[in-house]
């Protein structure tokens, strides 16, 4: 047991609890019985408030011990992560604000919201709901493998259903502040979480690499390592068969990002056009710490860290080796403090993503199907019941199933979620697709892209199934024709799939317009696109 | 309902900026470890370079694009889209 690290993660950690419970009175609306306050914030942070509350959503605890551990173990493949996050900010920043817009107008809440006044159908917004949650589950269960990596590291490595309490704690906690303040709570936390992440990485990053001879003898003996071990695919470098996989990833990394509902209600709780604007411009410096972090996993190399093995599985976690390389290679106090980041940085995404997913349900299923009267205050109740049950659930997959099967799903789920980008997405700038055409196109995405994934055998061999997501061109197979049989180069799955996705809603839009097939009521308007905080047609928050 | 020359797309050409941070997917141009820069291999150093160049292009855009309604100062902007659009290009 360390007790140093313990004591000072312990102390952050209460920090950060009181924080969250007096969140609900912090810019407090008139009530809190409502989705815009509870849900949203009020939909009114400024720019610093979003800047660090999307940043705390986006860039996650388990993205912090899992980017690391992919460099440590296969090389310049898992610095992918770098042109993931550059090229996200240009490609969204036009249909950000847009969503935006349409959604203070009329009201939208989650992503299916606009679906449904976008094409006027329910079965549409309901598939749209149902991805969203089901991507959004297995993303929490895996901040709770970056809290658990970190109190493991502590010494917190109980085995069975004690092994697992410390965690269970953390996350009663989180749920019932969650419960109490709704989004205002990351809010307010995601300002300690990230004042405390850039304080550790900066230093780790400038500290570092001069204990072990600076970069370039890092970089070095990297590279004899990568070359020692029988796997092809690792080293410093990209080789030619993961250079297509490395760039696919990337895009469709980025392409997806937005279209998981957690992201998504951060932009919408923001106060105007200009402040999501601003904030592209400024989010990147978190991308900027995230290719430094990735860097550890190299340096993790060289101070020989051994991944700790979690007792509960009983095999090696290398998603501890940024972790024990902070126990080994910094004071006590300081390593508190660089868990307390990691910890605490599992809270803020947790807390978003089960918001978002409480939201859908409401918003989406709840209202839709089985209380259509639901006043604004019934909806709220019924969100902040479902933030518990999301929460809960996602415990229970770490406590009770494999981590591993978190891990596999979180892989999925990228890629189903990449399949309502059409419908999202795409929507918001024509509505030229058919909602057949949508439908149609999800169900090919979706289904081709399981069964790709699931072809796909672990890196190491050990599992035949689910063990990544880049898939040799020779696998690529369609009804059993294999158009580029022999080929090695890799590419992402996700973009095969939504490749797919549009080809059929392509082809089946334009066979239900040539048949005239009714294609659901728009609610938006033109204007609604551009609407701004000052504009007349605005709905009141929290009102209706 | 919506008539065909009410377009809802507001275009500049300056958006054209933020397809410029994508160049930096094409992985042939930089999979090399020599120049080295403080012992980073060129594969590293080249990405880093392009998180300015991509804040660099996101920024332009926003200044930019600023919505304009520059001829009412002082005022909300009460201006509707097609208005807005006859001073924008």
């Amino acid at each position: 047991m360390q007790w140093t690290e313990l004591v000072v993660f312990s102390a952050l950690f209460l920090l950060v609890t009181v924080l969250g419970f007096v969140a609900a009175k912090w810019q407090a609306g008139d009530t809190l019985e409502h989705l815009d306050e509870w849900g949203l914030g009020g939909r009114k942070f400024g720019s610093w408030i979003t800047w660090f509350l999307v940043g705390g959503d986006l860039y996650t605890a388990y993205t912090f011990v899992a980017v690391p551990a992919l460099v440590f173990g296969a090389g310049a493949l898992g610095f992918y992560a770098l042109p993931y996050t550059v090229v996200l900010y240009p490609l969204v920043f036009l249909p950000l604000v847009r969503m935006w817009s349409v959604s203070r107008v009329h009201g939208y809440v989650t992503p299916a919201d606009f679906v449904r006044g976008r094409y006027g159908s329910h079965w549409l917004a309901l598939i749209i709901a149902i991805t969203g949650i089901i991507a959004t589950m297995p993303y929490i269960a895996l901040q709770l493998v970056g809290l658990e990596a970190v109190l493991r590291t502590m010494g917190l490595n109980g085995s069975g259903f004690l092994g697992h309490l410390p965690l269970f704690i953390a996350f009663v906690i989180l749920a019932l502040y969650t419960y109490q303040s709704g989004l205002r709570a990351p809010a307010l936390i995601a300002f300690v979480k990230d004042t405390l992440i850039y304080l550790v990485i900066l230093v780790a990053v400038i500290y570092l690499p001069s204990k072990f001879g600076g970069w370039s003898a890092i970089f070095d003996g990297a590279q004899a390592r990568f070359e020692a071990t029988p796997a092809k695919s690792d080293g410093i470098l990209l080789n030619g068969n993961n250079q297509l996989q490395y760039a696919t990833l990337a895009l469709g990394s980025a392409l997806a990002l937005f279209l998981y509902p957690h992201s998504l209600t951060g932009i919408l709780a923001s106060r105007g056009r200009n402040v999501i604007k601003r904030n592209m411009v400024a989010l990147p410096a978190y991308s900027l710490l995230l290719g430094l972090l990735a860097m550890l996993g190299f340096v993790a190399m060289s101070a020989g860290v051994k991944p700790i093995t979690n007792q509960a599985t009983g095999r090696p976690d290398t998603n501890t080796i940024v972790p024990v390389l902070f126990g080994q290679e910094f004071p006590s106090w300081f390593a508190g403090i660089a868990f307390a980041a990691i910890g605490i940085g599992a809270l803020v995404p947790a807390a978003i993503m089960s918001i978002a997913a409480a939201n859908l349900w409401t918003r989406n299923i709840y209202k839709e199907y089985l209380k259509k009267d639901a006043t604004p205050a019934q909806e709220a109740k019924q969100a902040k019941l479902a933030s518990l049950v999301v929460k809960f659930g996602a415990v229970a997959f770490i406590v009770f199933i494999d981590p591993q099967f978190s891990i596999d799903l979180q892989l999925i789920g990228g890629v189903m979620i990449l399949q309502t980008l059409p419908a999202v997405a795409i929507a918001l700038y024509t509505r030229w697709f058919h909602i057949w055409g949508l439908v149609a196109g999800w169900v090919v995405g979706m289904g081709w892209g399981m069964y790709l994934l699931y072809q796909i055998p672990s890196a190491d061999g050990k599992r035949p199934h689910f063990g990544g997501s880049a898939l040799a061109l020779d696998k690529l197979s369609l009804l059993g024709w294999h158009p580029l049989a022999g080929s090695t180069v890799q590419i992402y799955v996700g973009v095969v799939a939504v490749a797919a996705n549009l080809l059929v809603a392509v082809v089946v839009t334009l066979i239900a317009r040539k048949l005239r097939v009714f294609n659901g009521t728009d609610q938006t308007k033109a204007d609604d696109y551009h609407a701004d905080e000052d504009s007349p047609n605005l709905r009141p928050a929290a009102t209706h | 309902m919506r008539s065909a020359r009410k377009s809802s797309l507001r275009w500049s050409n300056w958006n054209l900026l933020l397809l410029v941070p994508l160049l930096m997917l094409i992985t042939p141009w930089f999979n090399a470890d020599e120049p080295r820069v403080l012992g980073l291999p060129f594969f590293y150093w080249y990405q880093f370079a392009f998180v300015p160049v991509g804040v660099l292009c996101v920024g332009l855009v926003y200044v930019k694009t600023k919505d304009r309604p520059a001829a009412v100062h002082g005022k909300p902007d009460r201006l509707g889209v097609d208005d807005l659009d006859e001073g924008a290009n």
